[in-house]
């Protein structure tokens, strides 16, 4: 393919046919300020922050949706670009509530960070505030539209990459917002909370919510016995916060952390990923061997079952009846940790921290109280966890790395790949291999469910008979995948389903920004824990089976379906 | 608009047929909740959440599409249409205050109808009587020179 030759800024730049001038510019190593852009979702030139000038054009053009042409000649700098840019940032931020020094999203906001970039040095149009109020009826999610820029970067994701669509451009000129059909709350539509909306929001139009205040409240108050379970994503993010590289592995000093904020013990929900495998390996065995309702399909992504619940009822069945590795932590710590370490269940206050909105909403779900109290008491993401350790000004960097405490924190590799798409499969695939074939698993690495590519496939060879599995993460994804199991086109035995691009890493909860590059990074760092693991199959954990030893007997034991399963509730589509 | 019975169930089985015949062709939508609202009078919620399903174009984007454009209308209309001027002419004059008074007086804004049944009110541009400003119309009555005082009187007069 011939290549087009273009001038930006004085400079000589060749570039496939059909470049857009910003990737151009990208390539060159000039920075054009944008917006409203977002790659490949987001491409509508409505904010105009990335205007150039090209020669011999009439008017100044939006960098991100105009093709490069040949012997194109573009100035990025000029006194008539900046001038332009810096007008309809102003006009962008006269109606924007002046609030940086209180917003969630101080220092991490595109918005202020594009005033700061173009040099907005007074705000000197000041036009009517959106008339819509803070919506903030969803438990995972914020949406205060005084805060939107309408650039659609949410509508966007919320179409493309979660085929769910709970939001929308609604209404016209002034009264435009975006919200659901009949501007109805979040949380009475078919909003799965996973948050992706909130990762590319670039100000707090759409942010998590903070409930960081209950966990403050908690560990002040000398009568709660306050514990503490990290995801297995946080410990390969959470560095983020503090300006680490992505993919830093932080496992150590996380804990060491939590402790500093007063937990009285940090625990690891990678214990009930391991229990989450005996059990759904367990089911999965049962259902081949009984011929049970097959395909057989993942459960612990609490933004999929709420999509299943809305948009493929019929499929129900087929979800694996296990509670999510959070729940089954909560459940264990008032019932079997309160027993073991004689705590009255009541005083036991359970925190959460994870990459995900959508665990907020499974915290409070009517079903999920089987501890006889609610099983998980608070649920932060990381992003407020990382505003915590800020506000208790604990210098994340220089803290020593510190070990989980037993016997909840006690994990294997396996459990740590949960926080990547295919690692429940390949978690489970480690466990259900040596438990039907009773022979040792000679390579543990199932390279064809890694990685993120949108949908995989396998297929493994279990004692004689061809196990046939699929993964996909991205509810678009995972609908091309229901979508080909109902049609009949495909025929699986098990699959995984994670609600968000890359798995739990890439979870609405993360801090930001997140891209494939970033995503990679953080599932690089993922596999290199599971790596150093000293046990890395789930059914080698020695404190889950001591749980079954002293408290549950044996997978899907009575005791176990009482604790540890659940069941779910038709929606409706919209 | 047909006359005769306007009974539910043959409402419903004219949409049934209208979203047969456009099942699965999302580009049909504008033209689809067009033909919705002429059977219905407007477009009502349940009928949307149907041309969302049969259209296979997720609800929110049929309500973005119905609440751009000002011809479609989720609300019934009432017994008496009112229509405010906004043009030029009639703003320059005072239509914006008078426009406030009577969202105060009814208790709704543009688009909607009193919970009674009673007003719809809308806001349409020049009514080609320019030099008569403030103008609203009050189904086919046209007032001139309205002043916002003047509201209560003009629309007791139709209420009943
Ligand atoms: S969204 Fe950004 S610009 Fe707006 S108040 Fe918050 S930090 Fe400031
Ligand atoms: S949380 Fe997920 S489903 Fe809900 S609006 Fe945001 S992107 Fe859409
Ligand atoms: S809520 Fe955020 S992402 Fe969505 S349109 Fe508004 S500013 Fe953009
Ligand atoms: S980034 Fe190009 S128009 Fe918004
Ligand atoms: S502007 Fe109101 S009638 Fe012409």
């Amino acid at each position: 393919m011939s290549l087009v030759t273009l001038t930006i800024d004085g400079r000589q730049v060749q570039v496939p046919p059909g470049t857009t001038i910003l990737a151009a510019a990208r390539q060159a190593g000039v920075k054009i300020p944008t917006l409203c852009y977002l790659e490949e979702l987001n491409v509508i030139g409505a904010c105009r922050l990335c205007l150039v000038q090209v020669e011999g054009a009439r008017a100044l053009v939006a960098a991100c949706v105009t093709q490069v042409g040949e012997g194109m000649v573009v100035h990025t700098n000029s006194p008539a670009v900046r001038q332009a840019r810096r007008l309809n940032l102003e006009l962008l931020m006269s109606n924007h509530p002046q609030e940086c020094l209180t917003c969630v999203r101080n220092t991490s906001c595109e918005l202020q960070q594009l005033a700061a970039e173009l040099g907005v040095g007074e705000i000197r149009l000041q036009g009517e505030m959106s008339p819509y109020e803070v919506d903030d009826s969803s438990p995972s999610i914020i949406r205060d539209p005084r805060k939107c820029v309408l650039c659609r970067r949410c509508v966007a994701v919320c179409e493309k990459v979660q085929g769910v669509s709970a939001i929308a451009v609604q209404e016209r000129g002034f009264d435009t917002v975006v919200a659901p059909a009949f501007l109805a709350p979040l949380g009475e539509v078919n909003c799965v909370n996973c948050g992706q909306c909130s990762l590319v929001c670039p100000t707090a139009a759409i942010h998590e919510r903070d409930e960081t205040d209950k966990v403050w409240a908690a560990l002040a108050d000398p009568e709660k016995h306050v514990v503490v379970q990290t995801a297995p994503a946080v410990r390969v993010s959470i560095g983020e916060m503090f300006g680490l590289e992505p993919g830093s592995i932080v496992t150590g000093k996380l804990v060491a952390a939590l402790r500093r904020l007063g937990f009285d013990k940090v625990f690891d929900t990678d214990f009930t990923a391991d229990l989450t495998i005996m059990e759904e390996g367990s089911e999965l065995i049962h259902r081949l061997q009984n011929g049970g309702r097959l395909p057989l399909i993942t459960s612990c992504s609490p933004g999929w079952i709420k999509f299943i619940e809305h948009f493929y009822p019929n499929l129900l069945p087929n979800l694996s009846t296990c509670k999510s590795p959070q729940q089954m932590f909560g459940t264990l710590a008032k019932t079997y940790y309160a027993q073991k370490e004689g705590i009255d269940p009541v005083r036991i206050f359970v925190v959460s921290i994870m990459p995900c909105t959508a665990k907020k909403y499974e915290a409070g779900r009517p079903e999920m109280t089987s501890s006889g109290y609610r099983d998980v008491d608070v649920v932060l993401t990381t992003r407020e966890l990382g505003r915590m350790l800020k506000q208790a000004g604990i210098d994340f960097e220089s803290l020593p790395e510190e070990d989980y405490d037993a016997p909840l924190g006690i994990s294997t590799g396996a459990g740590v790949i949960f926080g990547a798409t295919g690692g429940v499969m390949e978690a489970a695939l480690r466990t259900a291999y040596e438990l039907v074939t009773g022979a040792t698993l000679l390579s543990l690495d199932f390279e064809e469910v890694r990685g993120l590519e949108g949908v995989k496939e396998a297929s493994v060879n279990l004692a004689g008979t061809e196990l046939k599995v699929a993964v996909a993460h991205g509810l678009g994804n995972a609908r091309k995948v229901l979508d080909a199991v109902v049609n009949k086109e495909r025929e699986y035995h098990f699959i995984e389903i994670m609600c968000c691009p890359g798995g739990c890493i890439g979870g609405g909860g993360q801090p930001v920004p997140v891209d494939n590059e970033i995503r990679a990074k953080r599932i690089a760092a993922i596999y290199q824990v599971d790596r150093q693991m000293p046990l890395r199959k789930s059914h080698e954990n020695p404190a889950v089976q001591a749980l079954y030893r002293e408290f549950l007997g044996e997978p899907l034991s009575h005791k176990s379906h009482e604790l540890l399963h659940t069941h779910y509730t038709p929606r409706e589509r919209f | 608009m047909s006359f005769g019975c306007k009974c539910g169930g043959e409402l419903n089985s004219k949409l049934d047929a209208l979203l047969d015949r456009y099942r699965g062709q999302p580009s049909a939508l504008i033209q689809v909740l067009h033909q919705a609202q002429e059977l219905y009078g407007y477009l009502p919620r349940k009928v949307l959440q149907r041309v969302a399903g049969a259209l296979n174009v997720p609800l929110s984007q049929v309500y973005g599409v119905v609440s751009f454009y000002s011809f479609f209308t989720i609300h019934p209309k009432g017994k008496h249409q009112i229509s405010v001027c906004k043009g030029t002419a009639c703003y320059v004059r005072g239509a914006g205050q008078l426009l406030d008074r009577i969202k105060e007086e009814l208790g709704l804004k543009p688009g909607e109808t009193t919970e009674d049944g009673q007003f719809s009110l809308e806001v349409v541009r020049c009514l080609g009587a320019c030099g008569l400003g403030p103008v609203i119309t009050v189904d086919e009555d046209v007032h001139a020179r309205v002043q916002p005082e003047r509201m209560s009187d003009i629309l007791a007069a139709y209420r009943q």
